[in-house]
């Protein structure tokens, strides 16, 4: 029972922990977002080619929040 | 009012207390519904059929339309632009000629207005030539009749000189000799 | 105490709303445990689910736009007409810039997955629908189509040449060894996040969704309640906004990467 409680315990921190890594995602998506809005500033004219690039840019950015997301909810429900 | 806070409190305390609970209850049972192997032959199987179908009717179906609405559309916007600009070559065409007919009208009109202008010149000096002739003519016939006026006042007042100097002679008492009252007067005359 | 308000508590059952059940039949609890051999009461993989309602209103819905919204015909569209040449537009041109002219030979089989990712997307923002793109196996199967038809096509296309993808040939030659082994790696992790991020964004969203729906009831239970009940409706209305943008980034960007994996089987050569 208290080796059951423990992991309880520690599943729910390792959730709360996997979460951490959202931020740095959202850090790395608001990089990406704010340098090609600095860029398209300063260049309006490429910027609307370059959209495609961005989106690619935030995907992959937004990729390992996601896989950080997942680890917290396979701690909470599949663990 | 702090009893009920501390109420709310134990509320929520309970409430969460309750989450875990149903999250750990959730885990035992079922866990992530995505993670439940026993569902993915089926959803793949229903997937894998949505697609093909999807893909048949698009391509069958849907893509050759819309592709041939949107070659439909750029072929007439093609042949739309090249019908305007065939027009308006033709009329361009059509205001050059336009500008040459008003310029060979102009000349036409100036042409005709010259020969009009030379034929009444021509009239004009014939007619001139006609008056002055008439006018010669008219003039020496005056001059001839002044001349015959003339000449006959002068005989008119040789012969009233004469009776003149015959009155006066009968009146100062005298017999007038005809012949030398015509004599004197004709002498007079050519003084 | 707990156990007699069990049934006033909160309760928290975002992954609910992810749960695939046959249509016309209950799993009877216990029926169904592959741990221990029992599967008499698991689903048939021919058993109509609501994952097969799902998929076939998604089906439903862009033949009802690409082909009842098209039949007109017209050179002046519809305003239907007008949005399906906008996606037929919108995935060419895509499809033309970033994989080439030569990667519009897999234009219909990328419009397939776009059409199909956005719809079911979309479809799974209607309140107690089911949305099928959240799923692993979906994702999964359509990521893996993609990866083995562009490694396919490579191969075909380029024969051995298509190894040339790993080996950076700017590199300078003692880093490339390791600059290949990256290469590879990251080459068989691409089905894997591009299935992952599609779930995963749709998983997230809604299952965010559901906690804060969850929390919207406490006005009944506790006083605290009158101030988390509007914030958590006005969470969701948030989220629900967010998650309409999503929707659509999400069948962006799967459709975009499907690109630009294809222009690397296509072209190589970096």
């Amino acid at each position: 029972m208290e080796i059951a409680a423990a992991a309880a315990l520690g599943k729910f921190i390792g959730a709360g922990l996997a979460c951490i890594g959202m931020g740095g995602s959202a850090m790395g998506v608001g990089n990406v977002a704010g340098n090609f809005l600095a860029g398209a500033l300063r260049n309006p004219s490429a910027a609307a080619g370059q959209t495609a690039t961005l989106f690619i840019g935030i995907a992959f950015a937004e990729a390992l929040g996601i896989f950080s997301f997942l680890v917290a909810l396979l701690l909470m429900f599949a663990v | 009012m702090a009893n009920t806070t501390t109420e709310a409190a134990g509320a929520v305390t309970e409430a969460t207390g309750h989450a875990a609970e149903a999250a750990g209850h959730a885990a035992q049972s079922a866990g992530m519904p995505q993670l439940d192997f026993s569902t993915f032959g089926n959803q793949i199987f229903w997937l894998a059929v949505a697609l093909a179908l999807i893909y048949f009717v698009l391509t069958r179906v849907a893509l050759p339309r819309i592709g041939g609405i949107l070659a439909d559309r750029q072929g007439k916007i093609t042949s739309d632009i090249a019908a305007a600009e065939e027009l308006k070559l033709k009329a361009e065409a059509a205001e050059k000629a336009y500008n040459q007919a008003l310029i060979d009208a102009r000349a036409e009109a100036n042409k005709i207005v010259a020969e009009a202008r030379a034929e009444i010149q021509k009239d004009l000096d014939k007619a001139t030539a006609k008056a002055d002739a008439e006018i010669a003519a008219k003039a020496a016939e005056s001059a001839k009749r002044i001349e015959e006026i003339r000449a006959g006042a002068a005989e008119n007042v040789a012969v009233v000189a004469k009776d003149t100097a015959e009155a006066i002679v009968a009146a100062l008492g005298g017999k007038a000799d005809v012949g030398a009252v015509a004599d004197a007067v004709a002498s007079r005359l050519k003084g | 105490m707990a156990t007699e308000e069990h049934s006033d508590g909160l309760t928290f059952h975002p992954m609910d709303q992810f749960k695939i059940q046959p249509l016309f039949r209950e799993i009877e609890p216990g029926s169904c445990v592959p741990a221990e051999d029992i599967v008499h009461g698991c689903l048939k993989w021919y058993e109509p689910t609501n994952a097969t309602l799902w998929m076939g209103l998604t089906l439903l819905a862009i033949f009802a736009l690409f082909v009842l919204g098209t039949r007109g015909r017209a050179i002046i569209p519809s305003r239907l007409q007008s949005v399906a040449e906008l996606g037929y537009g919108f995935v060419h041109k895509m499809v033309e810039d970033v994989a080439g002219k030569d990667g519009l030979k897999f234009f219909p089989y990328i419009f397939t997955l776009f059409c199909f990712i956005v719809f079911s997307n979309f479809l799974g923002l209607i309140p107690g629908a089911l949305t099928t793109t959240s799923h692993i196996a979906v994702t999964a199967f359509m990521a893996v189509a993609v990866f083995l038809t562009v490694t396919l096509v490579g191969f075909v296309k380029n024969g051995a040449g298509f190894l040339g993808l790993f080996w950076v040939s700017s590199a300078p030659l003692a880093l490339r060894p390791v600059l290949a082994l990256i290469e590879v790696i990251s080459y068989f992790v691409r089905p894997v996040s591009h299935s992952i991020r599609l779930a995963g964004n749709m998983m997230a969203g809604h299952a965010v969704i559901k906690v804060f729906a969850a929390f919207a009831p406490l006005v009944l239970i506790s006083g605290i309640g009158i101030a988390v009940t509007p914030l958590s409706i006005l969470a969701i209305v948030a989220m629900y906004a967010l998650e309409i943008l999503v929707a659509f980034i999400q069948a962006y960007v799967f459709t975009i990467l499907t690109c630009v994996y294809l222009k690397d089987a296509l072209h190589p050569h970096h």
